[in-house]
């Protein structure tokens, strides 16, 4: 009974400590983007004619859309190929070749950002360079983007799988369906919530990722109009600035972090909303 | 805008007083120096400090000297702030500056580079702005190749950008560029990789990378090559100064460490970095 109770305790103390770490660095931003936000109100953030801060020109649109861009093209990447190579591993691949395939995928879950960068910035820039202009654009940081979040994808997605009652694998190979029709009509629907929560959270951590980004984006802000232009993201934005702004221009760069925590936001409850209408019905 | 510049640079020195009497640096009455000192700031002078401190605090064995980068910006904040010791700048001081103090211990230049295969030999003044404003686009137009521009700019607020802006008299926003990049090395590794490219770095960093290899060229202005010995002499058109940056009254050790990155004692230092060391009186008053 005691250990109950100081379980509850301890418990209740974590969660609110991770709970408010989260307002907190909310209230940090908001705290820090106030001056900006009172001097110049929201509107102009949206409706001036660039991003020039030290000429007082404050546009974020063209930053939110190539946030969006990039971070969605690395889901479209990463979905298929993570959920690909789960289901590789737990229904095609020779049990020693799906030991190390998991492995090598582990293994692309600990590159750091700023390899992924150089790489892209080296070998894949290049490439994409020969279809004109310098190489640094959306695409590039969109693929390089769904390399990183691949093995978040990947591995939850064979985690899910991996959890599914065995009963339903065999009863279904039992009834004489094919390993494919197993797959596609019982595997998949089951383990949906375990793929989507790891699409989820590959999703935020594309929408967070900066280093490799700002190598590879080109950093130009204007609304991109092909994956082929350059753009720039909301955090490569602080990263690209913050370190030589003073004053205002500092306080406006809070305000593309607080956006971005507002981008991140809606995403979140949009996706908690669906999730939790599919529950009740 | 004025007003809150005005306020919060007030609010920002009140802490930098308070800073200075709670963080006692020196230990006063012991003839030897000992402490702990704190830089931070500009990635471009940041390598040189960390040289200059390791020898300082072979001869000072009781110092410890920490150094951070961060951008010229942060250096100025975090001085003010207190946070910081000492802070680095690779830009003079701005007119809202003007309650710090900055020291001159080198001189960097500003080059203009272009991808080794590109066969320009030297722009004119009008044409690296042509370029840069989007008015010529295509190599062929300034007696080049017939190949696309692909002009590498610099984010706002760099020190890099804001001596290239001053020297040709451009404001930002008329810039178009087609990559705009952080470090210098961001730079060159984006010329390099683009034939049809320009940018414009650190001299240092570039000679440094053109030694070891690196595809890309230095142009000359004004007919002067681009090289640390010009920038030496004064010749080289577009340089701008490496500062440290104090509060008005610095603490006895940081006063010390500052006269001795002035020194000649750490010109060998200087130079192995590809920067300019300080010669003259003057260049120490300014």
């Amino acid at each position: 009974m005691r250990s109950d109770q100081s379980l509850t305790i301890i418990t209740r103390a974590l969660a609110v400590i991770s709970a408010a770490i989260v307002l907190l660095i909310v209230l940090f931003l908001l705290r820090e983007s106030t001056p900006a936000l009172r001097q110049l109100g929201w509107s102009r953030f949206f409706t001036d004619a660039s991003w020039h801060p030290l000429s007082g020109q404050f546009n974020l649109t063209p930053m939110i859309v190539a946030t969006l861009v990039t971070s969605s093209g690395a889901i479209v990447i990463a979905a298929p190929l993570g959920i690909g190579s789960a289901v590789f591993v737990n229904f095609y691949a020779p049990r020693r070749l799906a030991a190390w395939h998991r492995r090598l995928i582990e293994l692309l879950a600990g590159i750091p950002s700023v390899v992924f960068g150089l790489w892209g910035l080296v070998v894949l820039a290049p490439i994409i360079a020969t279809f004109g202009g310098s190489g640094q654009n959306l695409l590039t940081a969109t693929i390089v983007l769904g390399l990183m979040v691949l093995p978040t994808v990947a591995l939850l997605s064979d985690t899910a799988i991996a959890a599914l009652p065995r009963e339903w694998i065999q009863g279904a190979a039992a009834l004489g369906m094919g390993r494919s029709a197993i797959v596609g009509w019982i595997v998949l629907p089951g383990a949906r919530r375990g793929i989507g929560g790891g699409i989820i959270l590959a999703l935020t951590r594309a929408l967070g990722e900066t280093m490799a980004v700002l190598m590879l984006a080109g950093n130009i802000v204007e609304m991109p109009s092909s994956l082929l232009s350059p753009g720039r993201t909301l955090n490569a934005n602080i990263a690209l600035e913050l370190g030589y702004a003073s004053a205002g221009h500092r306080s406006v760069l809070f305000v593309s972090g607080l956006m971005l925590m507002l981008v991140v936001s809606v995403i979140v409850l949009f996706v908690s909303r669906r999730e939790g209408t599919r529950r009740d019905g | 805008m004025k007003s809150i510049i005005a306020t919060s640079s007030l609010f920002l020195l009140c802490l930098t007083l308070v800073g200075c009497t709670s963080s006692p640096s020196t230990q006063s009455g012991s003839s030897e120096l000992s402490g702990q000192l704190t830089l931070t700031g500009s990635s471009t002078v940041a390598p040189l400090a960390t040289e200059i401190a390791k020898r300082f605090e072979q001869q000072h064995p009781k110092v410890r000297i920490d150094v951070q980068t961060g951008g010229s910006g942060k250096g100025i904040a975090d001085v003010r702030l207190g946070v910081a010791d000492i802070g680095m700048a690779s830009r003079p001081l701005a007119a809202d500056e003007a309650d710090l103090t900055a020291h001159r211990i080198a001189a960097d230049g500003v080059g203009l580079i272009v991808h080794d295969s590109n066969p320009i030999k030297e722009l004119s003044q009008e044409q690296i702005i042509a370029i840069y404003t989007d008015k010529i686009n295509n190599w062929k137009e300034v007696g080049g190749e017939d190949k696309e521009i692909t002009v590498v700019h610099k984010a706002e607020g760099r020190a890099t950008l804001e001596v290239f802006l001053k020297h040709f008299g451009i404001e930002n926003p008329s810039v178009k560029g087609d990559v705009i990049v952080g470090e210098n090395e961001h730079a060159v590794k984006t010329v390099a990789g683009t034939e049809g490219a320009i940018g414009y770095v650190s001299i240092g960093t570039a000679e440094a990378d053109i030694e070891s290899g690196v595809r890309i060229r230095l142009l000359p202005l004004d007919a002067v090559k681009a090289n640390t010995e010009n920038v030496a002499s004064g010749a080289f058109p577009m340089s701008r100064p490496l500062n440290l940056v104090t509060a008005n009254s610095p603490s006895p050790l940081a006063s010390t460490f500052i006269q001795f990155c002035q020194s000649a004692d750490v010109h060998d230092l200087v130079k192995s970095q590809y920067f300019v060391p300080i010669t003259s009186e003057s260049a120490v008053a300014k």
